[in-house]
């Protein structure tokens, strides 16, 4: 597994996807927080940070299944799935090894957003007047949702040996886990079913830990959807029906 | 026809490859149909057959990269279904097309693949090195995969196969698409590296077969058509050693049927025949005596050897009829 995830992990290197993935998150969630005026943490007049909190899952709906969708399709398309499959591992190795490269990447675009943090604290009235049980329980929510993102387009990059197929389908599948639940809840279809469906989606348990509370359940909500994500690749890769 | 070696035998323990009754089905498509052999340690077998007679995906269920529908194989005494990971630990592999991650470098290539094989440190080192030179690639061996041509690409291939000096080695069709200089270089190679150790290649290319190992197992729509050595193959196949004679008067096949030891005669032109003698005999002083009594001239007495094409298309052509 180690070996797979370090291979993955040097080809974002070495092909630049790791430096655009990082680069452009830090730009795009930097000029939300700080220059644009909407949303802009100086212009708001809080010293907290949900301008990263609440912005970020969108930025990662389209940046997290670009970088899984090679991760299986140009395997599949080049034919090194071949290679891989019929080398010692199991398919788990293989499965985690990937997920865990593309999670890693992700989490290292996030790390440089800590000193947002200290920036904030710093500029609080007065200094240092900040939520940080607040902010620490959404790194947390944060970090997750981009576990279960991580996952959901391993699945989608498994099924097809498309990239672009697999990044569309990727960030829909995405979309829905997070704020699709939420929304189809609203239908006034469920009765007393809203808050079962509204607990299915990501948002609802996301919310929760941006208070700062890490509620058990919410973390199992986080870590059980990944898992049955990253069950369906394997299954998926177990079939081999290409 | 099935000409099978029923005399090859021996104990499970010494066979690197057992296939026994294996079936694979794409669909109602029968890509392998109840095909069993055996292969012993340190044997060099070609596989042969055309295009889609099921040659690589036998090899691919060999390698533990297709299951099988039905049927068992076996690879050093490991199950490919039960002990997938024994199985891919002891067989070195080079797919049909070779793929290989273009972007990295051949020395990364190979190290990356060596630790999967669980590698480490200066052991992992060595052997980069030695495949290195093994394989000709020195003067590559510090340029990115998606430069190097595709013979060198191959001897990459064939590297990686080999870097963990696996007891069985399986190649899909190794010589396909290179220039007949490459072709030869890796056919040495092959060569080179098959002591002490069991290769199963698969190829079209009957020379190859006669070039590289003595058995020779030939597949056809899926079916295990012969299973033997090479001049076994060519006896068995009987009709393989013909005389051309061309004789200056005439001549009528019922005469020449009539010498001692000929089997069938062909009318190729005027009073020019082949004659097919009967297995193991040579019919050309008889047929020299049989021109001096009737006071003809012979032009020409010539024998033809079988050639490893006509056996191919022999034994492949004969599921269609």
């Amino acid at each position: 597994m180690i070996r797979v995830l370090t291979k993955e992990f040097n080809s974002f290197l070495n092909s630049l996807i790791a430096y655009v993935v990082i680069g452009v998150f830090l730009t795009g969630i930097g000029l939300l927080m700080w220059v644009f005026p909407e949303t802009s943490v100086l212009d708001y007049g809080y010293a907290d940070m949900d301008t990263l909190f609440s912005l970020g899952p969108y930025v990662f709906i389209f940046l997290i299944p670009a970088i899984t969708m090679r991760s299986f399709a140009e395997e599949r398309k080049s034919g090194t799935m071949e290679l891989l499959l019929t080398k010692p591992l199991t398919d788990w190795d293989i499965v985690l090894g990937k997920f865990l490269a593309c999670f890693l990447l992700v989490l290292f675009a996030l790390i440089p957003t800590i000193i947002y943090y200290f920036s904030i604290r710093a500029l609080g009235n007065p200094a240092g007047n900040i939520d940080t049980p607040g902010v620490i329980g959404s790194y947390v929510g944060i970090a997750l949702l981009a576990g279960i993102f991580c996952s959901v387009g391993i699945v989608a990059s498994s099924i097809t040996s498309n990239q672009i197929v697999a990044f569309i389908l990727a960030a829909f599948l995405c979309f829905l886990v997070f704020s699709g639940f939420e929304s189809i809840s609203t239908l006034n279809v469920w009765s007393s079913n809203t808050l079962f469906i509204k607990q299915l989606g990501i948002l609802y348990h996301y919310e929760a830990l941006s208070k700062g509370l890490i509620d058990s359940r919410d973390v199992i909500y986080f870590v059980s959807v990944g898992a049955l994500m990253l069950l369906i690749s394997k299954t998926i890769l177990s079939a081999r029906s290409w | 026809m099935r000409v099978v070696d029923k005399a090859r035998k021996g104990s499970l323990q010494n066979m690197s490859l057992v296939v026994k009754n294996l079936l694979k089905q794409y669909g109602s498509q029968k890509a392998v149909n109840n095909i069993s052999f055996q292969v012993e340690a340190g044997e060099i077998v070609g596989f042969l057959g055309p295009n889609g007679a099921g040659k690589s995906t036998t090899m691919k269920i060999a390698t533990g990269y297709v299951p099988p529908t039905s049927g068992e194989v076996s690879v050093a005494g490991f199950d490919v279904t039960a002990q997938p990971l024994e199985v891919k630990k002891v067989t070195g592999y080079l797919p049909e097309h070779n793929p290989l991650y273009t972007d990295m470098f051949v020395h990364e290539y190979l190290q990356f693949i060596g630790k999967l094989y669980g590698m480490t440190g200066k052991h992992l080192k060595e052997r980069v090195a030695e495949m290195v030179d093994l394989c000709g690639l020195t003067v590559e061996q510090n340029k990115k995969i998606e430069t190097l041509s595709k013979g060198y690409r191959q001897r990459v291939g064939l590297a990686q196969a080999l870097i963990h000096n696996p007891k069985v080695l399986i190649l899909d069709e190794p010589t396909t698409g290179l220039d007949p200089n490459q072709i030869l270089e890796i056919r040495s190679l092959i060569k080179n590296i098959s002591k002490n150790k069991t290769v199963i290649f698969s190829t079209h290319i009957m020379q190859e077969v006669s070039a590289l190992c003595d058995r020779v197992i030939v597949i056809n729509k899926g079916e295990l058509v012969a299973d033997d050595s090479l001049s076994n193959l060519m006896r068995s196949q009987g009709k393989q050693v013909s005389l051309i004679a061309e004789f200056e008067g005439v001549v009528t096949e019922a005469q020449l049927s009539g010498i001692e030891g000929v089997e069938k005669v062909v009318k190729l032109e005027q009073s020019k025949f082949r004659i097919y003698p009967k297995t193991g005999v040579d019919v050309r002083p008889e047929v020299f005596r049989f021109a001096a009594d009737r006071k003809l001239s012979l032009l020409g007495l010539r024998q033809e050897e079988g050639s490893l094409e006509n056996i191919f298309r022999e034994l492949t052509a004969k599921q269609e009829a």
